[in-house]
């Protein structure tokens, strides 16, 4: 009985104090260092396929005799690096429009407004989007609807007989556009 | 026997503490007259567990897998048995939950129930109403079809408009620069493990202040709230005329409950969940992305918006929104709380309510999508017994595209004004100034007609009969 009398007035002296602030002090640090080293392998998991280096690649889409001047053709070109499970959604597509002077453009499908693929329409040579009525015309630039600029472009080369397209990001409208 | 199981029973509430961790919930008292008006939250509550039993179904149907998604999709809607059940219970489980939702928002602000002291009560339901949408937006993604996947792309788009960060935030929504093998396994992990954690922790907060503050009690016009004797007031009123929750209250949960629970049953077998659209391919460029009944109002202010406006509205209108629902508690959390003393408060419920119908009505109607499929006219429809040039300028008003927007008779898309009687309204020069230049919504076909062809379409358009 008097021992545990003894330890209830030790437990409000001022060394019992310090110490358990002291104790409380280094629960929450080791809290804290944990809670931190916990949500480590979280974050590198959701930044993994973000950060990959995936780069460009130049992508053979054709002779350029499949292509006829004044004409637009649909494309599809693999992606830079796609994991092995991607499937055919690993495949973006793009209009290529053969000008004048062996001279070729290559359009994004993907509408500068919401990103909706834009479809040609041969007869009146106009892009357009199904999603909120955006058009472009046949040099991409846009004719009508809510798309704040014209169609992006791939980048395009000729080697040899080939033409090929670098891969590239699906393009992000932003707000300065 | 029973004794038996009597002992049995005594010994587990001995140990476990059964009745102990339940008897808050039999005790607690409520106030008089909560009548059916309380009912939706519970019942939202109810379809989240709802869709916890149908999700952890199709968890195990399902293949989250870019590549054969779409084939795990088909196995569920066509051969699972009761699995295309499943998966409609899933999808009308969400809207009933989405639903619900709006009605627990729309009852707790008319009766201003977020004032003191249930400030936080408001705040954490907010968060819950964003974890929900978001819960909604990743599990129509994960309907892997080429809505789904093009569904993604619109969303990182509108990410996009985020100023300084947008392209970063779309592309780690996206799990990288392109659609890729890690996009469906991204948001299915979104979908099933994340936002289902923080939807759990939320809810259990939610209900915990519910018991800590109380029910609200039904507000009556000329009785203000005063933050200063609130919590004495309230006590008092429990001990006065309180009932227990259980069974005097949760009677009506339970009632509704199962009520909702018949509606989503009756909608999952006669409706069902979407039709899945053809399989995921961005290189499928015929695909219509169309984005599931709640956010169709949000589809419909990205047509109508003024574009030099748009970006702006895309990224600030959200943020605004999120700020002003966050601050309603602190804007006022005293006096009347009456609905029939609050005609401003009532009035926006109106306006927003009115607000999203409408721009709901005119999201399924979308008129700015162009009729690719619509019907072409012909000369029977419009000029009977047309000359050459007429039957010329039939031919080119379908194929130069004019029928997507322009509806003549009974055929064309809705975009533009109705062709029937453009004779009547515009002269032959009005119609070829406005063909040649186009508007803000109609592209200029000057570089495309040729003098020839544009003669045909308005001697057809001046010459037009159909009604």
């Amino acid at each position: 009985m008097k021992a545990m009398a003894c330890e209830c007035e030790n437990r409000d002296s001022e060394r019992t104090l310090t110490r358990r602030s002291f104790l409380s002090k280094l629960s929450f640090g080791i809290g804290a260092i944990m809670a931190s080293a916990f949500s480590f392998p979280l974050i590198i998991a959701l930044l993994d396929p973000v950060t990959r280096k995936t780069g460009k690649k130049w992508r053979k889409i054709g002779l350029t005799s499949d292509f006829d001047e004044g004409k637009v053709k649909l494309v599809t070109f693999k992606n830079a690096s796609p994991y092995q499970w991607s499937g055919k959604i690993a495949e973006s597509a793009a209009y290529i429009r053969r000008e004048e002077n062996n001279h070729f453009v290559a359009f994004s499908v993907n509408c500068s407004h919401l990103g909706c693929p834009v479809r040609w329409e041969e007869a009146p040579q106009l892009f357009m989007c199904p999603c909120h009525g955006g058009v472009y015309y046949k040099d991409g630039s846009r004719a009508a609807g809510p798309p704040p600029r014209g169609l992006y472009q791939y980048p395009l080369r000729i080697a040899g007989n080939f033409v090929e397209i670098q891969t590239d990001a699906i393009p992000i409208t932003n707000i300065n556009t | 026997m029973n004794k038996k199981i009597n002992r049995i029973w005594n010994w587990i509430d001995d140990r476990g503490g059964i009745s102990n961790l339940l008897k808050p919930l039999k005790n607690h008292l409520v106030p008089p007259n909560v009548k059916w008006n309380y009912v939706w939250g519970s019942a939202t509550l109810f379809c989240l567990a709802l869709q916890v039993i149908t999700g952890i179904s199709l968890g195990f149907l399902y293949q989250p897998s870019a590549d054969v998604a779409y084939q795990s999709l088909q196995y569920i809607e066509d051969q699972a048995f009761l699995g295309s059940f499943i998966r409609g219970l899933h999808n009308w489980g969400a809207s009933g939950m989405i639903f619900l939702m709006g009605m627990h928002l729309v009852r707790v602000y008319l009766y201003a129930a977020y004032k003191y002291p249930r400030e936080m009560s408001w705040i954490s339901g907010v968060v819950l109403m964003g974890l929900t949408v978001v819960m909604a937006f990743t599990g129509q993604l994960l309907r892997w079809d080429n809505n789904g996947v093009w569904s993604a792309v619109v969303a990182a788009e509108q990410l996009g408009r985020i100023p300084f960060f947008g392209e970063s935030i779309s592309y780690f929504l996206l799990g990288g620069k392109t659609i890729n093998g890690e996009t469906l396994n991204r948001f299915f992990s979104m979908h099933v493990f994340l936002f289902p954690a923080l939807l759990f922790l939320i809810v259990c907060y939610h209900l915990y202040l519910v018991f800590r503050n109380g029910i609200s009690e039904p507000p009556k016009a000329g009785r203000l709230l005063d933050p200063k004797t609130y919590r004495i007031w309230y006590l008092n009123l429990l001990e006065k005329q309180g009932v227990p929750f259980f069974p005097d209250a949760i009677w009506r949960d339970a009632v509704f409950s199962l009520f909702v629970l018949i509606v989503l049953i009756i909608l999952a077998f006669a409706i069902g969940a979407p039709t899945l659209t053809s399989p995921p391919d961005l290189t499928n460029v015929d695909a219509n992305p169309k984005p599931d009944w709640y956010f169709t109002w949000i589809f419909a202010i990205f047509a109508l918006m003024p574009r030099q406006l748009e970006s702006y509205v895309m990224f600030l209108a959200p943020l605004i929104g999120g700020v002003f629902l966050f601050s309603i508690p602190f804007l006022s959390n005293r006096g009347e709380r009456s609905p029939i003393r609050r005609p401003w408060a009532v009035a926006g419920i109106m306006f927003v309510v009115l607000s999203v119908g409408s721009l709901w009505y005119l999201g399924n109607r979308a008129a700015w999508h162009p009729r690719f499929n619509s019907a072409p006219l012909s000369e029977y429809n419009t000029i009977p017994n047309p000359s050459e040039n007429v039957r010329r300028g039939i031919e080119l008003f379908n194929t130069e595209g004019c029928i997507y927007c322009h509806k003549i008779g009974d055929n064309g898309g809705i975009r533009g004004p109705n062709l029937s009687e453009v004779q009547n309204r515009l002269t032959e020069q009005e119609i070829v100034i406005r063909i040649m230049n186009g508007a803000e919504n109609m592209p200029a076909y000057a570089s495309s007609l040729s003098k020839e062809d544009l003669d045909n379409i308005v001697v057809m358009l001046m010459s037009n009969k159909a009604k």
